[in-house]
């Protein structure tokens, strides 16, 4: 344990309010902490460069899911566990569902919260790319108000993002139109559980006739950010799935994708690893075998 | 300094400690409860878990303050006085501890996978267990345990 | 094979055990699960402050200046030098290189310069920031091969001896005239990378120091005696003032056998400067980056066969990688050559063997000692063999395998049975090798799922080599305190693998009473004889043998000099002992070691009887390699070993699952990472064990022939299930894929690479 509790502060606050007063009465000043899952890591190893820290663990006004007849919302607070036991995130948004029982270990999963996961703002995180695909909506928050923007939009490059510092995540908005879509996640580890990711991809897709009416492909690790894969997905749409589209898909996917060599592996594993993933869906689209 | 009151193993307590402690050196230091291990501090091996208010949680990841109000479940807690809960028998006459150093966290992901999921598939355990790292038994008889335990049936504790 | 007059009657007379051979409840199990256990951590004494250890960053070089941040209040700390080692500023190892704390001249990242200690430990990390070291740096030599070139000179003498800690010739027959009329030559090049204990305890040790009584240390540690010399030299002090005691110990497979001298002469030199007891305790990312790992390994083969596959010739070069300092490299590379031809029939070898310095943190003791290196050379070698000839590799091994009769690469002659044609059948038979080999054929040309078997074939040498249990020259036994008990002593520990179990079985077997009358003393070395460390699968059957026979002995003393029968109940066994404390004021039976016999050892022609006995086994591992993200899992293994005598069942398999599961994470998972000899994926998060999700179902089938000097015909087993697995594993992959992997670890990434190598030039991604 290298982190030195005595020098932090930490305070409590009984209401979402109170903590978006003390942040916007002195931005940059506190560190927000939910769960603590990669805070309390860097504290243990003496790397935690927040003097100030606020909590936010336990606070009812970030702990929801609110599900109506076109969305759900999920607050920030809500922890990956809480989302694997909900049924309609597991009927509606099953990746989404997958992605937060890949997360660490049970134990994990009890603290990491959505919010977290996202602003921590790692390009390896897990559940960026299931949000990516059901087009999230990313609702901000702070003592002026709130404002939603696509999730897409939120990340700027790595670890950063367009969450000002008196701003909280107040919740995530999936709109549920997602059931009749294939869907598809994979994620490659070092191993098969408490794995960083090396490459994950998400995708749904609508096949009619043998076309692609719609397609979305987001990628973790293959970028500064968890990312979209817009001009993949543009040389899938409208197309039957023929060696012709396949080349062509590949191409576009080789131009988007950007990994790195990093401790964990290779920037040209992590490509062909996306290609082959995309294959694989693709492949279990043509065999009419991908679905929740 | 910050009070909190927290209730471990059924007994209301108080200490008084930073807000940014660990509940794990809490638990070890303050309460004099060392069965919580730290092996890694970084919430990989899962010998620091204890249980939160029900839920399996790496106490080497808590910071005390989010701690305030909370029911701690600890191995210390598992034992009801003189009789050992199922899954220690278990453990025992199976063979899952071999260092022993894993086992006060393994015995608690357990413990909240049965209290979840008393008939476990073995890939239920598996999945369960993933987060405690064990590198003596090579997980089988910890596995070949939790099934003991698990048609033993009865699991009861004073703890929630 | 005849029995020395003073041996115990042959297990083949002996009645049929009670007690050893049944799966008796862990000794010290209820603790475990209460959470009770008290490890190094978990104590404490009075006014005892806290240690932390400032080390270098450099791989070489010297120390220029030492500078302290004045922003730091030095007089809160306690800090010491090498300047503060009242004795010799070395451990005392094999040799005595290593020095216990830097004086200018730093041989590798990480290595201990400084010491603090202060009264809250959350001090310590800022306090150890805030020291600054220049360096005059020095080049470094990073690896074998350029270690070999000697162009740098880091250890031993400038001559072509230097960089050499150990080097080994071993000749049998004459391989020179073999080469030209040899059907086939198949040559191969493999190599093994470090490996990490990962036990789940940090090491850890806790230090007092009087005048008076001198130095007492207690801590996480394989062998209390090791730390008692080293302390003895560091401290210059006698034998009675220095005091080693074992606290319960969480994990060690080799990474706690020499390491703790370190960490205790460290706690013992703060202790005796503060005038107070001292812990120190590493954080994991300390443990990964300054502690031993397994050595690396390169291993040659150049082998000639003859048109039936059997073998003629084998020339095989060994090279590890030893680290900065000798520490066991010797040793370790006498096991890797001895290892080094498999558990086959050759009637020319030649083994060149060499273990050379690097800068680098010093490689150590890692269950199975060098054998797993060289075994996973051989056992990849023979299939690549089978391939060459077109034989399949369980039908290569049945052709070669040794026999009674045969002579090994040193011209033991191996007296006992050797059933390894057996022990292969049953692998083949419980794996369902053949018919899951046709089925895979075929699923494997319709998945992209790509599934293999492979076999590995292996023996370990139980105990030491050669003469080393003469020179150990253990004692052990056992005393009956007036509680009612037998206490078992011995200075061998207790990490998990059920020493005090097996102990106390084999005391009460050997008294005929039940297991719940036998205790263990504290491993406490002003309590417990030297009965040897606790390493080379010796504890089961070298020491338990010197229980065994205490245990007799002491029956004999009681009914010579105490009145007990020739039967007799537990009250009537204790009333004697009380009648024999009474006359003699103790009741105490202690053995020592005695060579079996015709066991010679020639440590200079390396040549004669290298092991008293082996285990024998024949493992088939079973994998699946997922050619979308190349990656390649165990899905069985199935281990089937001759041991001797299993002592305890459950403890036995626990040991063989243990160990797979250990040798799956070498092969497939676990990687040190160096850049200047310095570990940077010092994390848990980046340091890749299997977890519970990972690993396979192993299956487990032990076959028994006793050795007679064995504890009850036990041989040892704690290192054999290490050995197997990574050969077989890489053999699988290589079944399953027709590639050939040569080096360990294999992650997906190689895999991946080695595809690509193959892939259509249009096809190729690589930018």
């Amino acid at each position: 344990m290298r982190g030195n509790p005595e020098s932090h502060e930490l305070i409590g606050a009984t209401s979402l309010s109170e903590v978006l007063a003390q942040l916007i009465a002195s931005p940059g000043t506190w560190t927000p902490i939910a769960g603590g899952t990669e805070l309390m890591v860097a504290h243990a190893a003496g790397r935690l460069n927040a003097p100030k820290l606020i909590n936010l663990w336990g606070l009812p006004e970030l702990n929801f899911i609110h599900v109506n007849d076109s969305s759900i919302a999920i607050g920030g607070g809500v922890t990956f566990g809480q989302i694997r036991r909900h049924e309609t995130i597991a009927s509606d948004f099953p990746l989404l569902s997958k992605a937060a029982s890949w997360i660490g270990s049970i134990a994990n999963q009890n603290r990491a919260t959505i919010a977290g996961n996202i602003v921590n703002g790692s390009p390896a995180a897990d559940a960026p790319p299931a949000l990516l695909v059901y087009d999230a909506e990313i609702e901000l928050i702070s003592s002026r108000g709130t404002r939603r923007i696509p999730y897409a939009d939120f990340h700027l490059g790595y670890k950063q993002s367009v969450l000002e510092a008196e701003e909280l995540v107040l919740a995530l908005h999936l709109p549920r139109r997602f059931a009749n879509h294939r869907q598809y996640l994979r994620k490659v580890g070092t191993r098969k559980a408490m794995a960083i990711t090396k490459v994950a991809l998400a995708a749904t897709a609508i096949v009619q006739d043998g076309f692609f009416a719609e397609v979305r492909l987001a990628a973790a690790s293959v970028a500064d950010r968890p990312i979209r894969m817009l001009a993949t997905e543009a040389a899938l749409t409208g197309n039957q799935l023929t060696s012709e589209t396949w080349q062509a898909a590949r191409k576009e996917l080789l131009g988007e994708v950007r990994p790195i060599d990093d401790i964990r592996s290779s920037a040209d594993y992590r490509k062909q690893v996306a290609v082959n993933l995309l294959e694989e869906f693709l492949q279990e689209l043509s065999r009419g075998v991908a679905s929740a | 300094m910050s009070l909190i009151e927290l209730t471990v193993n059924g007994q209301q307590t108080q200490v008084d400690a930073p807000p940014m402690k660990r509940l794990l050196d809490v638990l070890r230091e303050d309460l004099g409860l060392t069965g919580a291990k730290e092996g890694c501090g970084e919430g990989e091996c899962g010998s620091c878990s204890v249980r939160m208010n029900g839920e399996l949680v790496n106490s080497c990841l808590v910071p005390i303050l989010q701690a305030q109000g909370a029911h701690i479940q600890t191995v210390e807690g598992l034992a009801i006085d003189a009789e050992l809960h199922p899954l220690q028998k278990a453990f025992l006459e199976c063979g899952g501890a071999q260092c022993g150093i894993c086992t006060p966290g393994m015995l608690m992901a357990a413990t909240h996978l049965l209290a979840h999921n008393p008939h476990p598939t073995l890939d239920e355990i598996r999945e369960g267990l993933a987060g405690n790292l064990c590198r003596c038994t090579g997980f089988i008889k910890i596995f070949d345990s939790v099934i003991a335990a698990a048609a033993m049936g009865g699991v009861k504790t004073h703890a929630r | 094979m005849t029995f020395g007059e003073k041996m115990s009657e042959s297990p083949a007379n002996r009645p049929s055990p009670r007690i050893v051979g049944t799966p008796q409840i862990r000794k010290e199990g209820v603790d475990k699960v209460l959470g009770r256990a008290k490890y190094t951590d978990d104590l404490e004494r009075d006014g005892m402050w806290y240690g932390a250890t400032v080390r270098s960053t450099i791989p070489r070089g010297r120390i220029r200046a030492i500078h302290y941040d004045p922003r730091i209040d030095w007089s809160e700390f306690v800090v010491v030098t090498a300047a503060d080692v009242p004795g010799q500023n070395h451990i005392q190892m094999i040799s005595a290189d290593q020095p216990c704390l830097v004086e200018t001249q730093v041989n590798h990242c990480d290595e201990p310069i400084l010491l603090l200690a202060h009264p809250d430990k959350r001090r310590l990390p800022e306090a150890v920031a805030a020291i600054a070291i220049e360096y005059d740096l020095l080049p470094a030599v990073l690896s074998i091969e350029e270690s070999e070139t000697q162009r740098e000179i880091i250890w031993g003498p400038n001559s072509n001896l230097g960089n050499i800690f150990k080097q080994f010739h071993l000749e049998k027959g004459n391989v020179d005239d073999v080469w030209a009329s040899a059907a086939h030559i198949v040559e191969g090049e493999y190599s093994t990378g470090a490996q990490e204990h990962l036990y789940i305890e940090n090491n850890g040790m806790i230090a007092e120091y009087s005048d008076e009584t001198g130095i007492t240390v207690w801590g996480s540690l394989q062998c209390p005696y090791y730390v008692h010399k080293s302390l003895m030299a560091v401290f210059d002090l006698p034998e009675e003032k220095v005091r080693v005691i074992q606290v319960e110990t969480g994990g060690a497979f080799g990474g706690k056998e020499d390491y703790p001298s370190i960490i205790a002469s460290h706690a013992g030199l703060l202790a005796r400067k503060a005038r107070r007891p001292i812990k120190i305790v590493y954080d994991r990312m300390e443990d990964l980056a300054a502690t031993t790992k397994r050595h690396p390994s390169r291993t040659r083969h150049r082998t000639a066969v003859d048109c039936n596959g059997k073998l003629l010739a084998m020339e095989i070069d060994i090279a590890t990688d030893g680290g900065a300092y000798a520490t066991l490299s010797s040793t370790v590379l006498s096991r890797a050559t001895l290892h080094a031809t498999g558990p086959y029939v050759c009637p020319n070898i030649r083994i060149t063997s060499h273990a050379w310095a690097t800068n680098t943190v010093p490689y150590g003791a890692f269950r199975g000692f060098g054998a797993p290196q060289s075994i996973f050379a051989i056992e990849r070698h023979m299939d690549q063999i089978a391939l060459a000839i077109g034989l399949s590799p369980d039908e290569i091994r049945r052709r070669n395998f040794l026999h009674a009769g045969d002579t090994t690469a040193t011209e033991q002659c191996m007296n006992e049975p050797i059933i390894l044609d057996t022990l292969l059948e049953r692998a083949l038979k419980e794996s369902d090798y053949a018919n899951k080999r046709k089925r895979f054929a075929i699923q494997n040309s319709q998945s992209p799922i790509k599934l293999g078997l492979g076999l590995a074939a292996f023996y370990h040498g139980a105990g030491f080599t050669g003469s080393g249990e003469r020179y150990l020259n253990s004692l052990a036994g056992m005393d009956v305190p007036a509680n009612g008990k037998v206490r078992v002593l011995v200075a061998n520990t207790e990490f998990g693998q059920g020493t005090h179990t097996i102990l106390c079985q084999i005391a009460a077997e050997s008294l005929a009473l039940s297991y719940d009358d036998i205790e263990i003393a504290p491993c406490d070395t002003s309590i417990v004889p030297n009965s040897g460390p606790t390493v080379a699968s010796r504890t089961s059957m070298v020491v338990g043998r010197l229980i065994e026979r205490s245990g007799s002995q002491l029956i004999a003393m009681l009914r010579e000099h105490a009145d007990l029968g020739e039967s007799y109940s537990k009250q009537e066994f204790f009333a004697a002992c009380d009648r024999f404390r009474n006359q003699h004021g103790k009741v105490e039976s202690l053995c020592r070691y005695e060579a079996p016999p015709n066991i010679y050892w020639d440590d200079q022609k390396y040549r004669g009887e290298a092991y008293p006995t082996f285990a024998w086994a024949v493992y088939v591992a079973e994998v699946a390699v997922d050619t979308v993200t190349y990656s390649a899992e165990v899905t069985n293994i199935y281990t089937v070993q001759e041991v001797g005598r299993v002592l305890n069942p459950t403890l036995a398999a626990g040991q063989i699952e243990g160990g797979v599961a250990q040798a799956v994470g070498y092969a497939l998972y676990e990687k040190v990472q160096l850049k200047n000899g310095h570990m940077f994926n010092n994390q848990m998060t980046n340091y890749i064990m299997p977890t519970a999700a990972d690993v396979p179902p192993i299956h487990v089938v032990f076959e028994e022939i006793p050795f007679a000097f064995g504890a009850y015909g036990a041989k040892g087993i704690g290192e054999l299930p290490h050995d197997g697995p990574a050969p077989a594993i890489l053999n699988a992959i290589q079944d399953a894929t027709g590639e050939s992997f040569p080096s360990i670890p294999l992650l997906p990434e190689d895999i991946f690479l080695r595809f690509l190598s193959h892939a259509p030039r249009e096809e190729s991604l690589v930018s």
